[in-house]
């Protein structure tokens, strides 16, 4: 290639990139105000942030605007969204946020969905100075990664308040004769699976209880009958498994078939999704799993009526709520600073109770203590039975069959 | 020939000079484009270096990525060593699986070599979750560093550096003659009385290293590290697809890969978000078939084409 062709050629690819990255400009509308958002449309947390992510953003947008806007000093603000798909993929995250704050220059941007993400972005959100309300993101280094970010708050609690939530369930029906001290634990040897079957060993033999079973199971096993006949096989009156999305649909199918006579069974992660009660329909009464929401009061129930209406699904049983919690956080933040000045948005999270659909919530040290732990289906309807310091709590009913 | 070798080493210096102020130029999203492509040029020519004159399409540039990525994790996380301990320690585990990788499949002749390296991220991710559970327990791996990307940008740019003046070194030694005749007949190789499983495997092990390095530097800019993330299949092909786009031939081949493709990937990112997947596919059927030289190999034909006119 001789070097004015090559010139030519490369005069024609910078063009077209430049055509490219002027297309992602969109309309710079004044009376906007630019909200960004990166999370999982592809990949493996696609399946859960199609659940309890992206619904709830476009419910909170498509509200919004219909009010008018945001309530800025200067006049209401329709919300412009510019949303990015980081295809689980920590590399595409990074590029997709620093994007949105240096290309895009957003004014806000919504919290990522999942643990690793969160962590991942804070560094970027903290340096650009967003306020990020992580929601899908449970670890038990709350305080040393709110100390190292000052904008990051949390609002779905820590590990060892998963774990604690369910030992008190089951020491409450051991104590009171309802079951024995066995238990048959299986954990998904993945990270999350891991960590909650290591906080829970020595929580639970502490509690007096008995493990007669104790395996796990590498992520994507097709084949789980023998997990459940193993557990099967003991004495224990109460299955525990800290599960990922399949494998919590394939141990309950297997249970099922082999119509495992349990009084306690436990699963955790997708438990609360509408797609559980979809599959299994009556079958799965009485199954415990993790999270939880109070349906009854009226806020919730506006909300899910709403989501339903506007986005044609469900919202699930747990991490739905609080997302839609962390927006109303947002949307309240940015309206009562009245202007788009994120240092103080964020301040004024920090020092201030928001009314949500979860009721009030307020943070102490970046870190909201009001969150639902354990659930348990209850006639189609998957209920908190343990919070903290949420009040609509539900008795716990033991496990009768799977009809 | 020397002095043409000779000229290229001195044209990528000024490069690596000139690649050295982008952090002074731009911050924020370019800065974060151009560290991920010089995180994928250090790999793809780690990779050529191995794969260009042997011919072996190796995709275990995930499995070692992933394997400096988690061992540090988990030096810090669980064993609270320093950063820089562990950015010693896992470049040589890697090393020596390389060596036991390459002592047990490249004796054998490439396609078991392929198929081998196919699965073995998946499988090194598989035997990690077993230590975890088995014996570890996870409490997260979490990598916080005082690293920013300028710092991560200089890092990988100085791996990539090395590992190209490695490259170039290899190429004007008696190893680099022993690969190129390995490369075109491996059969005349061993006539000659070469030893073609030792030399396949020291390269292979130089690949691994600096693949497992890239990998340790990576780790403080995920902040956070899943064996699912580190381990992912998706960067051995990106690094197989960047590096065929520039081509084999020449070390300097991936360069040229390299940006291009990280620029036009960006692109259909931004504007096809939901057919990411899609287009990957296709760019890889288009180079393969329209490009099966690479970028440098149509340079080269035009050149010469060029030149006879």
């Amino acid at each position: 290639m001789n070097k004015r062709k090559f010139l030519a050629r490369a005069t024609a690819g910078l063009t077209t990139l430049a055509a490219a990255s002027l297309l992602s400009f969109t309309a710079l509308a004044a009376d906007t105000i630019k909200i960004g958002t990166v999370a999982p449309k592809t990949g493996p947390l696609a399946g859960g942030s199609l659940v309890s992510q992206w619904p709830n953003v476009d419910l909170w947008v498509h509200e919004v605007n219909e009010r008018g806007g945001l309530k800025m000093k200067e006049g209401q603000k329709k919300i412009e969204l510019i949303a990015y798909d980081d295809k689980t993929n920590p590399t595409e995250h990074i590029k997709a946020v620093q994007r949105l704050a240096t290309q895009d220059k957003v004014d806000f941007i919504i919290a990522p969905y999942g643990t690793g993400f969160n962590i991942a972005a804070a560094p970027i959100y903290s340096k650009y100075g967003y306020p990020q309300i992580a929601v899908t993101s449970v670890t038990d280094q709350i305080g040393e990664l709110t100390e190292r970010f000052p904008s990051l708050f949390f609002t779905l609690g820590d590990t060892t308040s998963f774990v604690a939530g369910l030992k008190d369930v089951l020491v409450k029906l051991k104590d009171s004769g309802e079951i024995n001290n066995k238990i048959a634990m299986v954990n998904v040897a993945d990270a999350f699976g891991i960590e909650l079957a290591d906080v829970a060993r020595p929580l639970l033999q502490e509690a007096g209880f008995e493990l007669v079973y104790d395996k796990s199971y590498p992520l994507g096993t097709p084949d789980l009958s023998p997990i459940i006949k193993g557990a099967k096989a003991t004495e224990a009156d109460s299955f525990i498994a800290w599960s990922y999305p399949p494998d919590t649909f394939g141990l309950t199918e297997q249970a099922v078939i082999e119509n495992y006579d349990v009084k306690v069974f436990y699963t955790a992660v997708a438990t609360a999704f509408p797609a559980y009660a979809g599959k299994f329909g009556s079958k799965i009464e009485n199954v415990l799993g993790a999270g939880g929401v109070n349906p009854d009061t009226d806020e919730m129930k506006a909300y899910r009526a709403r989501h339903e209406e506007v986005t044609g699904k469900a919202p699930d049983y747990w991490a739905s709520a609080n997302t839609y919690a962390s927006l109303q956080i947002l949307e309240a933040a940015i309206e009562g600073v009245g202007e788009v000045d994120r240092e103080a948005v964020t301040n004024y999270i920090k020092s201030n109770t928001f009314d949500t659909i979860m009721g009030p919530i307020n943070f102490d040290d970046q870190n909201s203590n009001r969150f639902w732990t354990v659930g348990q289906w209850q006639e189609g309807v998957f209920r908190g039975v343990v919070s903290s310091n949420i009040e609509g709590a539900v008795d716990v009913k033991l496990k009768d069959g799977w009809n | 020939m020397t002095g043409q070798g000779f000229k290229s080493l001195t044209l990528i210096g000024v490069l690596v000079i000139a690649a050295a102020f982008v952090p002074f130029v731009t911050n924020g999203y370019w800065l974060s484009i151009a560290v991920t492509a010089m995180m994928y040029i250090a790999l793809a020519t780690a990779w050529t270096l191995f794969s260009g004159p042997t011919h072996y399409i190796s995709l275990a540039t995930g499995a070692f990525f992933g394997i400096g990525g988690y061992l540090v994790a988990t030096g810090m996380s669980d064993f609270d060593i320093s950063f820089w301990v562990m950015a010693a320690i896992a470049p040589i585990v890697a090393v020596v699986l390389a060596a036991l990788i390459g002592a047990a499949t490249l004796r054998l002749s490439g396609i078991y070599f392929v198929i081998f390296t196919l699965g073995l991220a998946e499988m090194i991710r598989g035997l990690v979750s077993w230590v975890q559970n088995n014996f570890l327990g996870s409490r997260g791996l979490y990598v916080l560093t005082d690293f920013t990307e300028e710092h991560i940008y200089w890092m990988l740019l100085g791996i990539a550096a090395t590992v190209y003046v490695i490259g170039w070194l290899i190429d004007r030694s008696k190893l680099g003659f022993a690969m190129k005749i390995i490369g075109n007949d491996e059969g005349v190789a061993k006539h000659l009385g070469i030893n073609t499983a030792r030399a396949k495997v020291i390269l292979f092990m130089i690949t691994g290293f600096f693949s497992a390095l890239v990998g340790v530097i990576v780790a403080p800019r995920y902040s956070y590290i899943e064996p699912n993330l580190v381990f992912s299949p998706e960067i051995s092909f990106m690094v197989v697809i960047m590096a065929l786009l520039g081509g084999t031939q020449r070390l300097w081949g991936p360069i040229i890969g390299v940006i291009p493709f990280i620029l036009i990937w960006e692109t259909i990112t931004v504007s096809f978000p939901n057919a990411t997947t899609l287009y990957l596919g296709l760019s890889f059927l288009a180079i393969v078939y329209f490009l099966p030289n690479g970028v440098v190999g149509l340079i080269e034909s035009l050149t010469k084409r060029g030149r006879a006119s």
